[in-house]
């Protein structure tokens, strides 16, 4: 299934990441080169074998839904790069 | 007096504050002028003297008031720059988490501080985690103390490199690493120093800047066996803001290291022969079970059908899960913004200035396998390989108690090679993935020299949450390994 440079266009846009037109060939050539590689994983018969969700051989704990955090928005937005109040600024989403 | 304080490990500093010999001041303040006199390594991304010499001070008062904390009290560690730290710079090796000071500190790190331990530093790393050089940082390549047989700048491995260089530099007397497909091993085997991955679940993993989370693991690097398992003992324990890790009790990890390995059962892998692997690593892997079966363990080879499909596996798993890990950097909430006219322009500006090149890779690949129509074909398939991966080592665990394999297939090569062919350089961790794919505890042990006079490592692996073998027979390696070499390249 190689890629082609609309391919890598589309799937850039949807990482949200802008990449310069000239730099699209030379991905289009690492990322072909990557997944020629892993297509080797084909060969291995995976046929009845579950795919793995869990690490740790340990069941995950549950914790009682109670509010253990929070109450400083100011210390969670010293490190916006736009805020005003208590909210984080962004461009303008709706005209 | 400065110089013979940095050559201490861990357990001898700690004998010493004991004693009363120097105090944690003393000891720090040795440390920071030795990092002071090797920037030109750039190890460190960040330098906290201040804080040291401020935590160094308090061991000091605590001890005259007779409250020592263990093992770690007073002794200076530095932090790779992926550990959250309250009010301290932390970029992940990125520009993308310019100025980001988080309001909290990792797990890690604050059982660390609860245990005395004082930070020098954050140290440099590849970029987000992702890489085997330390060539994909923001904040440049980190030079290893070591040097190539014709005077060559060499590499640190990664990714991190930062820690390794400055613990083999011996300017510090051990640091904190991750792991996520080897960044803590092959960086010990390149440096000539202990790295310890230890089991999934063992440390948490909150507020260490995600990777591949099912894969993610922190761990020591250290000038001993011994040391990485007094660290291990100050790092790890079960956290409930961590739901994977594991809410075991702490075994006493020195204590596991007994020197006695009798009756020991040793697997090696014959998958682990590569075509074309150097002469010098298959020699010290034959000296590793001499030395091993020397000491009273059997040694007996054994397959691992499934190890060669390892590292594709992860070159499916880690991306995809990095892909949604790095979705949170959008130029809001921390870091870098770049402006647009609008917020898709902002996120699409900001990402394309703020990662570099291998973490856009990385990305990209990790976005198209999670995408509609190729998730089957990827991640599905490769889940299930990693099934059978972790049923190899399961098998293999039957027979024996741990496996001996190399932890790198070359020593430390010169920064700025093999930068064109990005699957030339995910080749550097074919040893260490296939452990990290099952969650399993590994450890590097420097245990030779190659031709060339670089450090060479071997690599066991263990039982899940076994780390007390791993380190009683990496230390049984290292004892009869007896390696002494050290680097020159520091300061110079």
């Amino acid at each position: 299934m190689p890629l082609d440079k609309n391919t890598v266009r589309r799937i850039a846009f949807l990482a949200r990441i802008r990449v310069p037109e000239d730099a699209l060939e030379p991905l289009v050539g690492e990322l072909n080169k990557i997944l020629g590689w892993v297509e080797q994983l084909s060969e291995v018969d995976t046929e009845g074998i579950e795919p793995m969700t869990s690490v740790a051989e340990i069941t995950l704990p549950l914790r009682t839904d109670e509010v253990t955090d929070g109450y400083y928005s100011d210390r969670v937005l010293a490190n916006a790069p736009g805020s005003k109040g208590p909210f984080y600024t962004v461009p303008k989403v709706l005209d | 007096m400065t110089t013979r304080l940095t050559e201490l490990t861990i357990a001898k500093a700690r004998d010493g504050l004991l004693a009363g010999d120097f105090s944690a001041e003393e000891l720090t303040t040795a440390h920071l002028e030795a990092m002071e006199s090797a920037r030109n390594l750039n190890a460190f991304v960040t330098e906290t003297p201040e804080l040291a010499v401020q935590r160094a001070r308090a061991s000091d008062a605590r001890r005259a008031g007779g409250d020592v904390r263990g093992a770690m009290d007073g002794i200076p560690v530095a932090v790779k720059d992926l550990f959250c730290t309250e009010g301290v710079l932390t970029t992940a090796g990125s520009h993308i988490l310019d100025g980001f000071r988080p309001p909290y500190e990792s797990t890690v790190t604050a059982n660390l501080i609860e245990a005395g331990a004082v930070m020098l530093g954050k140290t440099n790393m590849d970029e987000f985690a992702m890489g085997s050089s330390n060539m994909a940082s923001y904040y440049g390549s980190v030079k290893s103390p070591w040097r190539g047989s014709k005077g060559q700048n060499l590499v640190p491995g990664g990714s991190s490199g930062g820690s390794a260089a400055a613990v083999a530099a011996r300017l510090s007397m051990g640091a904190t690493g991750t792991d996520t497909g080897g960044s803590i091993r092959q960086p010990a085997s390149f440096c000539g120093i202990v790295g310890l991955k230890p089991t999934y679940g063992r440390c948490s993993r909150w507020g260490i800047v995600a990777f591949a989370s099912s894969l993610d693991q922190a761990g020591p690097l250290t000038r001993s066996v011994r040391d990485a398992a007094i660290m291990l003992g100050a790092m790890a324990g079960h956290d409930i803001k961590d739901s994977t890790s594991v809410p075991f009790a702490l075994p006493d990890f020195e204590a596991a290291v007994t020197g006695d390995i009798r009756g020991l059962k040793v697997g090696i892998p014959k998958e682990y022969t590569l075509d074309g692997m150097s002469n010098d690593i298959q020699v010290l892997w034959d000296d590793g079970i001499k030395w091993l079966e020397e000491q009273g363990a059997e040694c007996q080879e054994l397959s691992l059908p499934h190890t060669k499909y390892a590292l594709p596996t992860y070159y499916i798993v880690a991306p995809a899960e990095a892909s949604s890990n790095l979705a949170r950097y959008d130029g809001v909430r921390y870091g870098l913004r770049v402006n647009g006219a609008s917020i898709d322009e902002m996120y699409e500006n900001t990402r394309g200035e703020g990662f570099g090149e291998e973490v856009r890779r990385r990305i990209l690949i990790g976005t198209y396998v999670l995408s509609a129509g190729y998730y089957d074909a990827y991640y599905l398939k490769a889940q299930k390989v990693r099934t059978l991966i972790a049923r190899d080592f399961r098998q293999a665990f039957e027979d024996v108690d741990v496996l001996l394999t190399p932890t790198a297939p070359t020593a430390a090569f010169a920064i700025s090679e093999k930068t064109d062919d990005p699957v030339a350089m995910y080749l550097n961790d074919v040893f260490t993935v296939p452990a990290s794919m099952a969650g399993l505890p590994a450890i590097s042990v420097p245990a030779g020299l190659d031709a060339d006079g670089l450090p060479l490592g071997l690599h066991l692996i263990g039982r899940p949450f076994d780390e007390e073998t791993v380190l009683r027979t990496a230390e049984a390696l290292e004892t009869a390994a007896g390696f002494t070499a050290r680097p020159d390249g520091v300061g110079a």
